[in-house]
């Protein structure tokens, strides 16, 4: 378990004060300067050292991220841009970052910024996201009072604005490219790549995108060094991370915990285990709606990290883990994870428009049982035709949980279609 | 240049191509729906998708990917990519069906049945038999005006329609709103496009969801002969395809023309074809106490005859109208000079242009292709968005490309041309004075193009206009060796052609100006009218003697003593010679109506009669005349040279310019012609867009 001198993020409960004056007893801002003076090469090389891999649900490598940045700018400026559009079903640790330690995010995109040559980050704040707005803006307030932002900002000698944007709540606008687009002031749909953003990204220009926690562990990580970072978790899966539980356990929370622990770990210790037992855990989704759903015995004693996730046949994504009792019908849960990326679909390509509105139709069929069994195979197939054909990946997202459940609850499926038969006769033609 | 492999065939192609262009280079036949040549890529309907090995395991949008951003093979070898593997195929039919699911399968009504792209490429990809046994979603119809008719349940999202609007056409007037499959395209605010070019979006949905609405259950495609032609609606001569059945044209569609249209054309042009059934003249009449009587054509030929040999040849005259075809002109010169008649004129409009200036001086030296090379344009007297809206098209290309820094400024009746351009001023000081700033970037820039429209060139001091422009263009160095940028706008299919024959006054001989004169003051006793209807007959002299040779009921025939009935240019094969200067061959699509004839043949009966009989009896033979006398007429689909020292003679006539500011050219860019009057689709357009024009005033 994670020890609190460990912990990056010091008040992401909220218990102290959030701002400046307070943000500075906890260590942030400390020696900021004395970091950018070691160099762009340095920290970028500091934090591929470190392991870290994007918290925002990919897991690319951050640091890798960083270097694909033009060394020398061509004559256009360079963007960093957080993506903080944060609205991932089971995903909420972002906004505990913004309103409760907004100030490791902003000291974050000044050496991020600085890293990639970039005089200007924008951080894309989702819509409903209002307060934490209010919070974050107000943060950087006291950041330019303080001489932390803006011209020669802590007296490095960088110039650095940040700016928060905030969106109209759009799902799809947390899509890197679909964010750029709505940035630059236009309708939230993600663009072809490539080019990819660090070519061509916001107003044409090389632009970073990266998530909020990614941004926000780079102070910490260049302060306390590369190798403190990559002490916690093993190979490949380096550092602590928010872990976000949700659903019925006993006490749902936002912990930071490192990367590789136990699930049995993780709920045990920070969410007062499973309601009503383990014996009472149905299925696991382990990183937020649109990772694989997983059944309890694959998960419970599964490492919570990258490669843990994927053994199982599930996406550690952002760490959002929704947990669920044999009370949930499983069939409703993805049905109703269905409609919510039919609903977030931003309709400009075919697989995505036109199939996460078929695969949801045939989910609230099945959740009744009022299908066909051969229906089963046909929807895997459905799923099959939009993962991978999509110009972004909220194809693959809406099709992976659709997957993983005929995957691993198939039996269920089949059952309630029998049921739903005896009672009612044929299934609807 | 790039080498890459595809479907085992290795080709090197530059390497900024994308993926489908470079699989067509390689002759794979790639499927697409939203992409088109000549539009941005949007890369969403996915039924482009190839395998590229090496890449991620997924199938890849070759519409959206350059060759450059393929990764060579891990020992340097060409990168590799399949388009007809079992993933492609699978990939394929999974898109095809996601298409169909919520299509409606109303084909057997469905104006875009047999000519559908969805259609035929669902034969080709698609599976047979659908798995979606939910109900299809139903899109309520939108509301684009009386040219194109929507059916919304049938569209694809391909967005061809949008990128068209804003990118070709330049009005932001349709768009893509809501998301996921509640996505719908919609002008928004159900008003009626303003585009003069917006009838393309017909031929590019690639289903039917926009239709023709004139045309709409008219006709299906199999049913129609198709004939290859030119426009008249203006002076920019697209290339046509006109589709018949029976006799009736049922409607006109763009032919693929790089060096003049692309492969657009203006709603004028596409739409016309109702007006050429009604209000036709379908056999001879002359005037007797006021009132037509329907006649013979021995009868009508004999009254002209009376009229003629009784008549000295310089109380005579003639005057061409706007969509003669040169072989007609011709006929009707050598008739006039066979009479002895020197008030000959070919410029109903009275513009200045004058062929002893030489053939630089009055055509669009710089060619419509050669839009895209100018960097920086002045507009004098010209709103090339209502003169010529396909090349308007060409030049906001060319401003897109530049990155919209393309310099254009206008000096005239204030226009809105789809792209930004700067007003120096409505009169003709603007010229004389030209703003320094824009003098400084036309003398900087290598290819400056002058455009100089029929607005200035009408004026009585148009000549002099055209000489200060000459002048100017000669001086910011518009004319240098390889580029000629002194370019006239014409507005009439017929008068490069006019001008080329030499259809103007002789010696002595009395232009459209002074034959009006004449005829008021009762010096004027016949007056031959070739087509011609917009010169102010109206303004005519009651004792003149006028016979009217054309194919609609319009001004001219009004006034007529004679009516002799011709053909349309759908109706006749014909050579007209556009702005550029380009000379062309429209062919006979139909045949003219009752007893109507072809004007050259009229012009050959009447010379008969008239005892001066006109040396053929087949196009053929005419054609042989006029090309032993005017060789360039013999090479069709070619520009003849024209020798630009004419414009430095012509900058030194000088001149005196009147301040009068100039006035719009056309009042009503659907009723420019007598055949365009003669149509519903057009009278209905124009209702609209003047409707439009006086709640944009209020």
């Amino acid at each position: 378990m994670l020890q609190d001198k460990d912990r990056i993020f010091t008040n992401i409960y909220g218990r102290h004060d959030w701002g400046l004056e307070g943000a500075l007893k906890r260590g942030q801002w400390d020696g900021t300067k004395d970091i950018l003076a070691k160099g762009r090469d340095f920290i970028i090389k500091e934090i591929q050292a470190s392991g870290l891999r994007g918290r925002g649900g990919a897991g690319f490598p951050t640091g890798l991220k960083w270097s694909f940045m033009p060394k020398q700018s061509d004559g256009r400026p360079h963007y960093l841009v957080v993506n903080a559009d944060e609205s991932e079903p089971g995903t909420c640790k972002d906004r505990d970052i913004l309103r409760h330690d907004p100030h490791t995010l902003i000291e974050g995109c000044l050496i991020a910024g600085f890293a990639m040559g970039a005089h200007a980050a924008y951080i894309y704040v989702r819509g409903e996201f209002m307060r934490e707005r209010e919070r974050l803006q107000a943060a950087i307030d006291q950041a330019y009072d303080a001489g932390l932002l803006g011209k020669n900002a802590c007296g490095s000698g960088w110039d650095m604005d940040v700016f928060v944007h905030h969106g109209a709540g759009a799902y799809i606008c947390g899509e890197e490219t679909a964010l750029l687009e709505s940035l630059e002031g236009k309708k939230g749909q993600p663009r072809m790549k490539p080019p990819f953003p660090a070519n061509v990204g916001l107003y044409g220009c090389p632009t970073t995108v990266n998530n909020v926690e990614s941004i926000a562990v780079t102070p910490t990580i260049m302060r306390r060094g590369a190798a403190w970072f990559s002490s916690f978790g093993r190979d490949n899966n380096k550092g602590t991370k928010l872990f976000m539980i949700s659903g019925h356990v006993n006490t749902p929370c936002v912990v930071e915990e490192e990367l590789g622990i136990t699930f049995r770990e993780l709920i045990e210790k920070h969410a007062g285990g499973v309601r009503g037992g383990w014996d009472n855990l149905l299925a696991v989704i382990p990183g937020g709606a649109s990772c694989p759903i997983v059944r309890a015995d694959q998960i419970m004693d599964a490492q919570m990290d990258f490669d843990g996730m994927r053994a199982i046949g599930s996406s550690f994504g952002t760490g959002g883990v929704i947990v669920m009792d044999r009370s949930t019908d499983v069939i409703a849960a993805i049905s109703r994870i269905s409609y919510f990326f039919r609903h977030e679909s931003c309709g400009q390509c075919t697989p995505c428009r036109e199939g996460t509105g078929w695969m949801w139709r045939v989910m609230e069929r099945m959740r009744q049982g009022n299908a066909a069994r051969e229906e089963i195979d046909m929807l895997f197939q459905v799923s099959k035709q939009i993962e991978g054909h999509t110009i972004c990946a909220l194809g693959d997202a809406a099709a992976w949980p659709v997957q993983a459940l005929i995957r691993n609850f198939r039996p269920v499926i089949e059952a309630r279609i029998d049921d739903y038969v005896s009672q009612h006769g044929m299934a609807a033609e | 240049m790039a080498k890459l492999i595809v479907d085992g065939i290795e080709i090197d192609v530059a390497p900024e191509l994308t993926l489908l262009q470079a699989c067509e280079a390689a002759g794979a036949e790639i499927p697409r729906f939203c992409y088109h040549e000549r539009l941005s890529v949007a890369g969403n309907c996915r039924m482009c998708l190839v395998e590229v090995k090496g890449g991620p395991p997924k199938p890849t949008a070759s519409c959206g990917m350059n060759v450059r951003d393929l990764r060579p093979g891990p020992n340097g070898e060409p990168p590799v990519v399949l388009t007809n593997s079992p993933m492609v195929k699978k990939a394929r039919e999974g898109v095809m069906e996601f298409l169909l699911i919520n299509h409606p399968l109303d084909c057997p009504i469905c104006d875009q049945g047999g000519e559908c792209d969805l259609q035929d490429q669902a034969m080709a990809y698609g599976v047979s038999g659908s798995r979606f046994i939910e109900n299809k979603r139903a899109v309520e119809d939108k509301y684009l005006g009386p040219l194109i008719k929507t059916s919304m349940n049938r569209c694809i999202h391909c967005t061809r329609c949008v990128r068209f609007t804003t990118e070709v056409a330049g009005i932001a007037e349709m768009g893509l709103i809501s998301r996921g499959e509640d996505a719908e395209i919609t002008s928004y605010l159900e008003k009626a496009l303003s585009s003069e070019l917006q009838g393309n979006v017909i031929d590019l949905c690639p289903v039917g969801a926009l239709t023709s609405k004139p045309y709409a259950f008219h006709a299906r495609p199999w049913e129609l002969s198709k004939t290859e032609s030119i426009d008249v609606m203006d002076a920019v001569g697209s290339a046509i395809r006109v589709d018949v059945r029976g006799r009736e044209v049922m409607r006109v569609l763009p032919r693929l023309n790089e060096s003049v249209n692309e492969e657009w054309i203006s709603d004028k042009t596409r739409f016309i074809w109702d007006g050429l059934r009604t209000q036709r003249l379908d056999r001879p009449y002359v005037k007797a106490d006021g009132r037509f009587r329907a006649t013979s054509w021995g009868d009508a030929f004999a009254t002209i005859a009376t009229r003629v040999t009784s008549t000295a040849p310089e109380r005579m005259g003639a005057i061409v109208g706007d969509l003669a075809s040169v072989e007609e002109m011709f006929a009707l010169r050598e008739l006039m000079a066979a009479l002895g008649v020197a008030s000959v004129d070919g410029r109903q409009d009275g513009t200045a242009l004058h062929p002893k200036f030489g053939r630089a001086s009055y055509v669009f030296n710089a060619t419509i292709a050669g839009i895209e090379e100018a960097d920086a344009i002045l507009m004098i007297g010209a709103d090339p968005r209502r003169e010529a809206s396909v090349m308007n098209a060409r030049i906001r290309k060319r401003w897109r490309a530049s990155g919209g820094k393309l310099p254009v400024f206008t000096i005239g009746a204030p226009v809105d041309l789809t792209y930004p351009h700067v007003h120096l001023g409505s009169d003709p000081a603007a010229l004389q004075h030209l703003d320094a700033g824009a003098l400084d970037v036309l003398n900087a820039a290598q290819k400056p193009l002058i455009v100089v429209g029929q607005g200035a060139l009408v004026r009585h001091d148009g000549l002099a206009l055209l000489s200060l422009a000459a002048k100017l263009a000669t001086e910011v160095g518009a004319v240098t060796e390889g580029w000629n940028g002194f370019s006239v706008l014409h507005t009439a299919a017929s008068r490069v052609g006019a001008l080329d024959l030499g259809l103007v006054p002789g010696e002595g001989g009395r232009d459209v100006a002074g034959m009006i004169d004449a005829s008021a003051k009762g010096e004027l006793d016949v007056l031959f009218l070739l087509g011609a209807d917009e010169f102010g007959a109206q303004h005519l002299g009651p004792n003149t003697f006028v016979v009217y040779i054309g194919s609609h009921g319009d001004t001219g025939a009004h006034r007529a003593d004679v009516i002799l009935p011709g053909a349309t240019y759908a109706e006749k094969s014909g050579t007209y010679v556009n702005t550029e200067g380009r000379v062309q061959l429209g062919n006979r699509a139909a045949f003219p109506p009752g007893e109507a004839r072809e004007d050259w043949a009229v012009l050959r009966a009447l010379s008969e009669a008239l005892g001066r009989k006109l040396p053929f009896d087949s196009l053929a033979q005419l054609r042989a005349k006029l090309y032993s006398a005017h060789p360039e007429f013999a090479a069709i689909d070619t520009i003849p040279a024209a020798d630009p020292q004419a414009i430095n003679t012509l900058a030194t006539l000088g001149g005196i310019v009147r301040p009068e500011p100039f006035v719009p050219l056309i009042a009503d860019f659907y009723l420019t012609n007598p055949i365009a009057r003669a149509s519903k689709v057009m009278a209905e357009c124009s209702a609209l867009a003047r409707s439009g024009h006086s709640i944009a005033a209020e």
